[in-house]
């Protein structure tokens, strides 16, 4: 297995907030990952500071073998990190269509390129190719702000996804998606990204998603890693459970480990 | 090629039409147009930035700059429109990418005022430099074209052949440009500057290029105005009130067409023309009061009233 990232004594403080601490991961190619804790805990800081949005106080983050501590994030995307967000960030005014092809254009084009016109045949018939894999074509015309949530999640990842990029880290892909059409989500989103054999980390709040989906689990608390492991070990951890899932409210752990469930999970707003 | 582009249609016939009427037209028809394709070069500029988000509210800083250096280059002995005007149109592109490199991390009401700031300067080093003429300013010479000095009538005659052939190399140029993936980067740096970041590209390179794009046509219409006066000073050319009076024009003609920004101009000059002499005692009142009805019944400039058109037709 090649190493693509790897990230070492990771530190971010706001004042005397500490956001993350000691933080120590690897990651695999082709790895599924899913990073989970209670709001707060540091999983977004560290989307943050692994694509350059945030500057880490101190640590280390290589990717492919090279230093990105303090790169901008429009360079870490060039080398092959790409993201989305929580809240979709789009072209809310145009088309999907617009969008997308956007997408497309500042991913392919630089230096003199930028001259050449946004419009042709060919970056359509890859925009309008990349709609039917995210299923979103039926919305090809829709201005971004009118689309349903998760019609404009799609987007927002489909945008992160045009560069092709080696890593992809998403931000709660399913939240604000109603329980029934998360799976669906789900299923269009990690296929299109199997096809592509992009490395994927991403933020979940649902245990029943990252045990359908992910094959390792990074459980954060307080700013720091408290469990990193295949899905099925880090589910009955017990730190875990304390600080993630609640157990005492919810299922027990047989339950989870064989990778049933039973409704709803501690920090799951839903 | 199958596919034509209307604007590039639309701004070929009326260059080609100018270019006759300029033979036949009154002599102050001629000196409106000249105003007005020089202002309206401002406002290109000035759709540029719109469309990306953002309004100056300093622009007679470039527009000052480019008929100042235009004017101050006579007094050296140069008399060819081509170099002055070149001149005026480069050395405020200079000044706006070496300001865009502070200017480019502001946005909204910063953006707008700091500019303003900038041009207030210029306007105070003019004002206080005795050399430039101060508040009267100084006349500019008749300019040569290529060798060939025109005598009386032929002059503006002249200068506006020169100015359309410009203008229309310029906005054409302009549409293109806007066509292009880095014109279309406007929208995306107007819609979600993070967005334009995390797909690779910087939001602040774009806003950078798009200024330094806006000081040059300014620059262009300044020289070409000194031109046309035959006269430079800080209150026409550099004050606040001109940079009101090109976002005036911008709002006017709306940001849907580049060809729009000539109309505006002129409509605007229309209006400040006629109003300042039937009523001058309430021509101000009556420019703002135009200002108001553009806003509430056409919010999207002159330009959308062709798209209604279009409508209802189709």
């Amino acid at each position: 297995m090649t190493v693509v990232l790897e990230v070492r004594d990771l530190q971010k403080t706001f004042g005397a907030v500490v956001a993350a601490k000691d933080i120590n991961v690897t990651v695999n190619e082709h790895e599924i990952i899913g990073i989970i804790g209670a709001n707060g805990a540091g999983k977004t800081t560290f989307v943050n500071m692994v694509t350059g949005y945030l500057k880490p106080t101190s640590g280390h983050i290589e990717f492919a073998g090279r230093n990105i501590m303090g790169l901008p994030p429009r360079d870490i995307t060039n080398l092959g990190i790409s993201r989305s967000f929580q809240v979709p960030q789009v072209f809310t005014s145009e088309s999907v269509f617009d969008n997308l092809q956007m997408a497309y254009a500042i991913t392919e084009a630089s230096g003199m390129g930028l001259l050449s016109p946004l419009y042709n045949d060919e970056r359509a018939a890859r925009v309008d190719s990349h709609l039917k894999r995210y299923q979103i074509a039926e919305y090809r015309n829709a201005t971004a702000s009118t689309l349903p949530q998760g019609v404009r999640k799609l987007l927002d990842i489909a945008m992160a996804a045009v560069s092709n990029p080696t890593i992809l880290m998403l931000d709660e892909p399913t939240s604000g998606i109603s329980v029934e059409e998360k799976f669906g989500l789900m299923d269009i989103i990690m296929e299109a990204l199997r096809q592509d054999e992009t490395t994927v980390l991403f933020i979940e709040h649902d245990m029943e998603i990252v045990e359908r989906y992910v094959s390792r689990v990074l459980a954060f608390y307080q700013g720091e890693i408290i469990c990193d492991a295949p899905t099925a070990e880090a589910l009955v951890d017990s730190g875990v459970r304390e600080f993630v899932i609640g157990e005492e409210y919810h299922r027990t752990r047989t339950e989870a480990a064989n990778g049933q469930s039973n409704g709803q999970e501690g920090d799951d707003n839903a | 090629m199958r596919y034509v582009d209307k604007t590039v249609v639309g701004l070929s016939i009326a260059f080609v039409v100018l270019l006759f009427a300029d033979f036949f037209m009154a002599e102050w028809m001629r000196f409106i147009g000249l105003q007005s394709l020089a202002r309206g070069a401002v406002a290109l500029g000035l759709l540029v930035l719109w469309r990306t988000g953002l309004v100056s509210f300093g622009h007679a800083l470039y527009f000052g700059i480019g008929a100042y250096a235009a004017a101050m280059l006579t007094l050296v002995g140069y008399h060819d429109a081509f170099f002055l005007v070149l001149a005026g149109t480069l050395a405020s592109g200079l000044l706006a990418f070496l300001l865009g490199f502070l200017l480019r991390r502001y946005r909204a009401i910063f953006f707008a005022l700091l500019n303003m700031a900038f041009s207030m300067i210029l306007y105070g080093v003019i004002v206080k430099t005795e050399e430039l003429g101060s508040t009267d300013g100084f006349s500019v010479l008749t300019p040569t074209f290529l060798g060939y000095a025109p005598q009386g009538e032929a002059v503006q005659t002249t200068l506006f052949l020169f100015t359309l052939v410009f203008t229309y190399i310029v906005t054409v140029g302009v549409h293109l440009y806007l066509k292009t993936t880095l014109g279309g980067m406007s929208m995306a740096v107007r819609e979600n500057e993070i967005r334009v970041e995390y797909l690779g590209y910087s939001a602040e390179k774009v806003i950078h290029v798009k200024y330094v794009f806006s000081g040059l046509v300014a620059g262009f219409g300044g020289a070409i105005m000194a031109l046309a006066i035959g006269q430079v000073d800080p209150d026409s050319m550099a004050n606040w009130n001109v940079s009101g009076e090109f976002v005036f024009i911008t709002i006017l003609s709306g940001i849907g067409n580049v060809g729009a920004t000539y109309i505006g101009a002129l409509v605007f000059e229309l209006i400040r023309t006629y109003a300042f002499e039937y009523a001058p005692q309430v021509w101000q009142f009556i420019l703002g009061g135009s200002l108001l009805a553009i806003i509430m019944f056409l919010p999207d400039g002159i330009w959308s009233l062709i798209d209604r058109l279009r409508k209802s037709e189709g």
